[in-house]
């Protein structure tokens, strides 16, 4: 493939029926699937959400008009409406809303990102090993999930928050350790599906380690229901996040996090709406962009919606 | 002197309250570079021969030997490069996610042979399927086209025996002959020993110089080919299932 190929070249090479490698075979898949998601126009407008909470979370430095931590005059700029100095106003502490929030897409894409990185692969070990093999061991493992699953989330992730101390990084491993066991769930019955798969037993037949069948035949089969789930979930672990923060747990002070932030406006809650309402809106877009993201995904991932 | 020896052969699915038995005293023996045939209706237990076989169901009474040698539990990697198995339906033995090249060479990987490269390219010659197949998905193929990958597949780690589960049933019938003939001659090329399973008398007198009639888990009858032509048999089953092969007739078949 030449890089001065025409973009119509670019195309067939991908759709092309005859891939000449493993690379082409599995660019041309992924572009397939790619065509697929773009046709779902909501799906779209959830990646655009979130590429753009990334961007955001990138570029916060460029972004920012003021700095996040440090406010202003206290004596003139406390509590300012929006305007074009501050887009969305300052809060208490004559810090710029709008700076803030965009430097909370920093701490709300790391959650979301290590949340996901931590509880995907947990929830994925333990469901397709308690589906694949069974017994005893499906036994243990199921019970383990349910208790977790018996606790509502913000509880235990309150528990652990308390135990562990208030702070960003423990409110991540507290939101990872609660959020798994949905995963284990889905993952373990869908390869209670797979593992009498015919071809499961093919593979059986060709004298594959256990190991090697979870891992290889297994998982890639269960991995696209739990990226969906995930990507749904994902709206619930932001609000969390949010909640712990709220609630004094999470990120602490002067730190600009999206919950902690409707935390500190709810005392002016009544006089000086935009405190707490921008950096609540903005966990509302987020929450919103994963939720469609996460329904577009389905119609594209999932084969049982396939029409 | 025979390959595959099977003696008492039990197959108990379930415990406690439910048990079901699939297979109740089987016995066979199949000859090296022998085409054997294993009929029965639907639930007869003839797959179940094939899977206990490989160890895929429960075998909970008799005796398998291989060459002489006792089957072991679990089966080794030996088994498994003298042994494979073509299944039924080319739909579902295939990875959906996995391309041909992968299906192909990851029996290679495990058994850790060498010149894998050209080993996929040329058991994609030999069932037909050209290089150009080598990258495709599953779902790029059609039913005759996935079962020749699931027939590459067991032959690529050069077994001497191919357990075939009605490996044309899932196929239409221009498709079947075309299936059957490869199988045909692979088996000449490389002197293997098959079990074949199926329902289709036509299919099993075509392929196979020996076979069992399986009713209800037990081997009721061993015929020979020529038996099966001229439909020389003892059991009233079989000649129930002979008459019933030949399709609608107005005559009522002969009730015992």
């Amino acid at each position: 493939m030449t890089a001065d190929a025409p973009r119509q070249g670019l195309s067939e090479w991908l759709q092309s029926e005859q891939p000449a490698s493993r690379r082409q075979a599995r660019l041309g898949q992924a572009w397939r699937t790619w065509l697929a998601f773009t046709k779902n126009r909501l799906g779209m407008v959830g990646l655009g959400i979130v590429l753009l909470l990334v961007f955001v979370a990138i570029f916060a430095d460029v972004i920012a008009p003021y700095d996040p931590v440090i406010g202003g005059d206290l004596r003139t700029l406390r509590l300012l409406p929006p305007s074009m100095d501050h887009l969305m106003g300052t809060d208490d502490l004559a810090r710029d809303i709008f700076s803030r929030v965009i430097h909370g897409a920093r701490l709300t894409l790391m959650v979301v990102a290590l949340v996901a990185v931590i509880a995907t692969p947990i929830g994925l070990l333990v469901g397709t090993t308690s589906g694949y093999f069974g017994g005893w061991l499906d036994i243990v493992l199921m019970r383990i999930t349910d208790i977790f699953l018996a606790f509502p989330r913000l509880i235990l992730a309150l528990a652990f928050v308390a135990a562990l101390g208030p702070g960003i990084e423990n409110a991540i491993i507290a939101i990872a350790i609660t959020s798994w066991p949905p995963y284990a769930r889905l993952a373990r019955a869908e390869t209670l599906t797979i593992r009498n798969a015919e071809h499961i037993d093919a593979i059986r037949l060709q004298g594959a380690s256990p190991a090697r069948i979870i891992w290889g035949h297994v998982t890639p089969l269960c991995l696209s229901s739990v990226i969906i789930r995930v990507t749904l979930d994902m709206a619930g672990i932001i609000l969390t996040a949010a909640g712990l923060g709220f609630l004094g747990l999470g990120a602490q002070p002067p730190q600009p996090e999206w919950g902690a932030m409707i935390a500190g406006g709810r005392r002016f809650l009544i006089d000086y709406w935009w405190v707490a309402t921008m950096p609540g809106a903005a966990i509302f877009l987020v929450s919103l962009g994963f939720n469609l993201l996460g329904d577009g995904l389905r119609d594209v991932l999932d084969p049982k919606a396939a029409k | 002197m025979a390959l595959i020896e099977i003696e008492d052969l039990e197959v108990t699915f379930g415990s406690g309250g439910r048990v079901v038995q699939a297979l109740r005293n089987v016995s066979l023996s199949v000859c090296e570079e022998e085409s054997f045939g294993i009929v029965g209706e639907s639930g007869s237990g003839k797959s179940t021969v094939l899977r206990a076989l490989c160890g895929l169901a429960p075998v909970t009474g008799g005796r398998m030997r291989i060459a002489g040698k006792a089957v072991p539990s679990p089966r080794d990697p030996e088994f498994y490069r003298r042994v494979q198995m073509v299944f039924q339906d080319p739909y579902a033995s295939l990875h959906p996610r996995h391309t041909i090249d992968r299906v192909l060479s990851e029996p290679l990987a495990i058994h850790g042979f060498d010149r894998r490269e050209q080993r996929v390219e040329q058991a994609l010659d030999e069932v037909g399927l050209g290089a150009g197949f080598r990258f495709r998905y599953p779902h790029q193929l059609s039913g005759g086209q996935r079962q020749r990958v699931a027939i590459a597949r067991a032959l690529i780690l050069e077994p001497s025996v191919i357990l075939l589960d009605e490996p044309t049933s899932a196929l239409d019938a221009s498709i079947q002959a075309e299936v059957l003939n490869l199988l045909d001659r692979l088996r000449a090329e490389r002197g293997l020993t098959y079990v074949l399973v199926s329902h289709d008398l036509a299919v099993v007198s075509h392929m196979c110089d020996r076979l069992v009639v399986m009713q209800s888990g037990e081997v009721v009858e061993h015929l020979t080919r020529e038996a099966l032509k001229d439909h020389v048999t003892k059991n009233d089953y079989t000649s129930n299932l002979l008459t019933a092969s030949e399709g609608f007739t107005r005559d009522p078949a002969p009730q015992r």
